[in-house]
């Protein structure tokens, strides 16, 4: 199935040394000046977001667990620059990048971050657990794997009511060692629904390598036993994903059942807030920033390409920070929840 | 030497069926596996197979009877040359073990007298009743609910083609057809998940476990996903899915599909449980459990399925969730439990009575929310309490209960509360053991009269 997105990584080999993620081939992938553009602003605003996350972290601003998205910006803004109005989106806890690209308010999530009365659960949730009827995000899932299964049950119900829309499921490489991640490929395949599996590949489950923990790395194959085809996708490439996404979208939409996408993709950042990544080295961080970063590519392109100056590009970033400044401002001030808040929203 | 066949036990919970057909008649020659006759149950009809060979000689119950008890001799079965009159009277049957011991505590089939309990509030005096079993009210509920609410649809292990692994399902799928009548995998984790996911859209699953116990495999989304979903999303996302099925034990199936959750999932915020025990109450609370916009777990019982009760012919009959029932009015002692566990309240109420002592019995049939309210009523009115259920006693429902009376009416107390309840051991097989590990009758009466210091 691999189309001209696709790129075919090497077998598995040193349990180390991450996979090279080759280059995409150009032509078919080419963006319009447009697309680059807001490709560039979207995943720089997730950028600056998650820097911001992580130095409120710091302030003890943003309590319990915080993962950040990092390194990992092209694979929703990708998947968002391909998918339909009605497309759901659901994940599993890092989850803030998700959420601004489904176009959900900074403010919002960062004051949920922050455990205030203006956050998306007015305080109730956190970090792991936001939810937009409005936009379709569906959450925020913080028991790893349990989105596939529920992912699955939005894409039943856009088959049972015919409405033509897609539901985009996100887990990670670990969470595809789940035992209900197959039990949901088996329905989707099954009952043909209309639902494409995104599986962010950063390469590390927690602190295990995929190497340590999948007896079967080329994750793009996990869904061969039902039928269900999947391909791998360069996941630092916003072209790529998008190409690859569209291509999905279109498979699952018009009948044919499930697709997989494997988004290779890597995090910069440690598994959460607490964890100092000792389980691989600073080289390789750095080898993946210098080379790959999502964000560098399109700069890159829109300098090359003269579809943009340095100062346009600075314009951009200030306007980004401008926003993510308001949100922690809104956030850190804004005050928490009500106490009788500890009793609404049990049952309705 | 003249065999007697004998009516056979079809299921666990078997106690009788309708011969509906016999395939041979007498003086025909039987081998082994020839197909004797159809036997119809209130689940299924069932093929009979011959075990011996040889000739029937005659036909002790006739084609088309009903209500024939399990070990009935049905037809004898003579050696070649043998005479009819060879035939060992029916009785020699009765001697031998009965293959399927049922619980000491089920009761007969027949329906409860509807008269032994002051009419529900939820029914309107002078209502037309109709005798049902609990399974065809449960199926009645679905149907009239899935007639009114289009996004409202079932989905489970055999609930479509095979008509349910009990029979509730019944039916369903030839009205509402595959699309809402949904056969799943055997994949409890999966499908619960996927019936979740569907409810966060506004979907109206009703998940069918073929037992509570397998329930276990899915507990995570009910309680991680389902329960607590509206709260982590500030009241955005509500999850409007009913999971049904048989909880508890049922009959000699062992540890591992014998456990009463109803202490489980009573413990979780964001749920609400419901477990009633009259066909009338399993009608009204399922459609109502449809209805409701929370997750419902609606825990029922399988020796209950076949038990008629008299349910009124009402189109629309609803009853509240979270609204116990008072099932027999008393003055000396109160009785609460729920599902079967009233079944031994009312057998023991019965002996009691004959004491001379009036025990009121607090049918509860919502465990979460509690309708603490009428437990303190009854108890401020008698003075005395004993809490039943088939559960384990730590943490059980019956401690909960105990701890309500004592925070609302303890001054009202002429007795500690007592409790009788499953015993604190995984469900054995044996006949005698099982026995010994459910709550009886003889227990109940004992802890009503130390309550009454007799």
């Amino acid at each position: 199935m691999a189309g001209s997105a696709a790129i075919r990584s090497k077998p598995a080999s040193a349990k180390t040394a991450p996979k090279p993620i080759e280059k995409s081939s150009a032509g078919p992938l080419e963006f319009s000046r447009d697309q680059e553009l807001s490709a560039y602003r979207e995943m720089l605003a997730i950028r600056r977001f998650e820097e911001k996350a992580g130095q409120l972290y710091g302030m003890g601003l943003i309590g319990g667990f915080c993962h950040l998205y990092i390194g990992q910006e092209a694979v929703v803004i990708g998947m968002q620059m391909a998918m339909k109005p009605g497309d759901q989106v659901i994940t599993a806890y890092r989850d803030h990048g998700h959420m601004l690209a489904c176009g959900m308010a900074a403010r919002g999530v960062m004051a949920e971050l922050t455990g205030r009365g203006g956050g998306y659960s007015r305080g109730k949730g956190g970090s792991m657990h936001m939810f937009s009827k409005e936009k379709h995000f569906y959450g925020g899932h913080g028991i790893v794997g349990a989105q596939v299964s529920l992912g699955t049950g939005l894409a039943f119900a856009n088959h049972y009511r015919n409405n033509g829309s897609v539901s985009m499921v996100y887990f990670g490489d670990g969470a595809a060692n789940q035992g209900q991640v197959y039990e949901s490929f088996n329905m989707a395949e099954l009952w043909k629904l209309p639902v494409v599996y995104l599986i962010e590949n950063n390469r590390y489950a927690m602190g295990t390598s995929v190497s340590r923990a999948s007896s079967q790395t080329d994750f793009s194959k996990r869904g061969l036993a039902h039928g269900i085809p999947g391909e791998q996708v360069d996941g630092m490439d916003v072209r790529a994903v998008k190409a690859a996404g569209a291509k999905a979208l279109e498979f699952a939409r018009s009948g044919k059942g499930p697709y997989i996408l494997e988004m290779q993709t890597y995090r910069y950042r440690g598994h959460s807030m607490s964890d100092p990544a000792k389980y691989r080295s600073k080289e390789e961080v750095q080898k993946m920033r210098e080379e790959h970063d999502p964000i560098e590519q399109v700069r890159g392109r829109l300098l090359r390409g003269k579809i943009a100056t340095e100062d346009d590009l600075k314009e951009i970033d200030a306007k980004v920070r401008a926003v993510v400044n308001e949100a922690a401002e809104f956030a850190s001030h804004d005050p928490e929840p009500d106490p009788s808040e500890l009793w609404t929203d049990i049952t309705l | 030497m003249a065999i007697n066949i004998l009516m056979p036990a079809l299921s666990p919970t078997m106690e009788q069926g309708k011969l509906s057909k016999w395939l041979k008649k007498t003086g025909d020659s039987i081998r082994s596996g020839d197909v004797i006759a159809e036997i119809e149950t209130d689940k299924a009809t069932m093929e009979v197979e011959a075990v011996d060979e040889g000739v029937l000689g005659s036909i002790l119950i006739a084609e088309g009877t009903d209500n024939v008890p399990v070990n009935t001799p049905i037809a004898v079965i003579l050696a070649d040359g043998e005479d009819a009159s060879a035939a060992p009277a029916p009785k020699a049957a009765s001697a031998a073990p009965a293959p399927v011991a049922a619980p000491a505590v089920v009761t007969a089939p027949a329906a409860l007298p509807a008269a032994s309990a002051p009419a529900s509030s939820e029914i309107p005096a002078g209502t037309e009743m109709i005798s049902m079993s609990v399974r065809e009210a449960l199926r009645d509920a679905m149907a009239e609910e899935m007639r009114r609410d289009e996004t409202v649809f079932v989905m489970g292990e055999e609930v479509a083609e095979y008509q349910g692994a009990y029979k509730v399902t019944q039916g369903l799928l030839a009205e509402f057809g595959p699309r809402r009548v949904i056969d799943t995998p055997i994949t409890e984790h999966g499908f619960a998940g996927l019936g979740v996911g569907a409810a966060m859209t506004g979907l109206r699953p009703i998940v069918e476990f073929m037992t509570f116990n397998f329930a276990m495999q899915a507990i995570d989304h009910i309680i991680n996903s389902a329960a607590k979903t509206l709260y982590m999303s500030g009241g955005q996302m509500g999850c409007p899915i009913v999971f049904r099925g048989p909880n508890g034990a049922a009959s000699r199936v062992g540890a591992q599909h014998s456990q009463d959750y109803a202490a489980w999932y009573s413990a979780v915020p964001g749920l609400k449980v419901v477990a009633p025990y009259t066909a009338a109450d399993y009608k009204g609370l399922l459609k109502s459990a449809i209805r409701d916009p929370n997750p419902v777990i609606f825990l029922e019982n399988e020796i209950l399925y076949g038990q008629s009760f008299e349910v009124p012919k009402l189109d629309d009959f609803t009853v509240p969730i979270g609204k116990a029932r008072v099932h027999r009015e008393g003055r000396h002692v109160t009785l609460v439990s729920f599902s079967i566990g009233i079944t031994y309240c009312i057998k023991a109420a019965d002996e009691l009575a004959k004491e001379g002592i009036e025990a009121e019995i607090i049918d509860l049939r919502t465990i979460r929310p509690m309708d603490t309210e009428t437990i303190i009523a009854s108890v401020k009115k008698t003075g005395r309490c004993v809490a039943v259920e088939e559960g384990y006693p730590q943490c059980g429902v019956t401690a909960e209960i105990a701890m309500r009376v004592m925070e609302h009416a303890f001054d009202y107390l002429d007795a500690p509360v007592m409790r009788v309840t499953g015993k604190d051991v995984p469900m054995p097989y044996a006949a005698n053991l099982e026995k010994l590990a459910l709550p009886n009758v003889g227990e109940v009466i004992a802890a009503a009269k130390a309550t009454l210091y007799r």
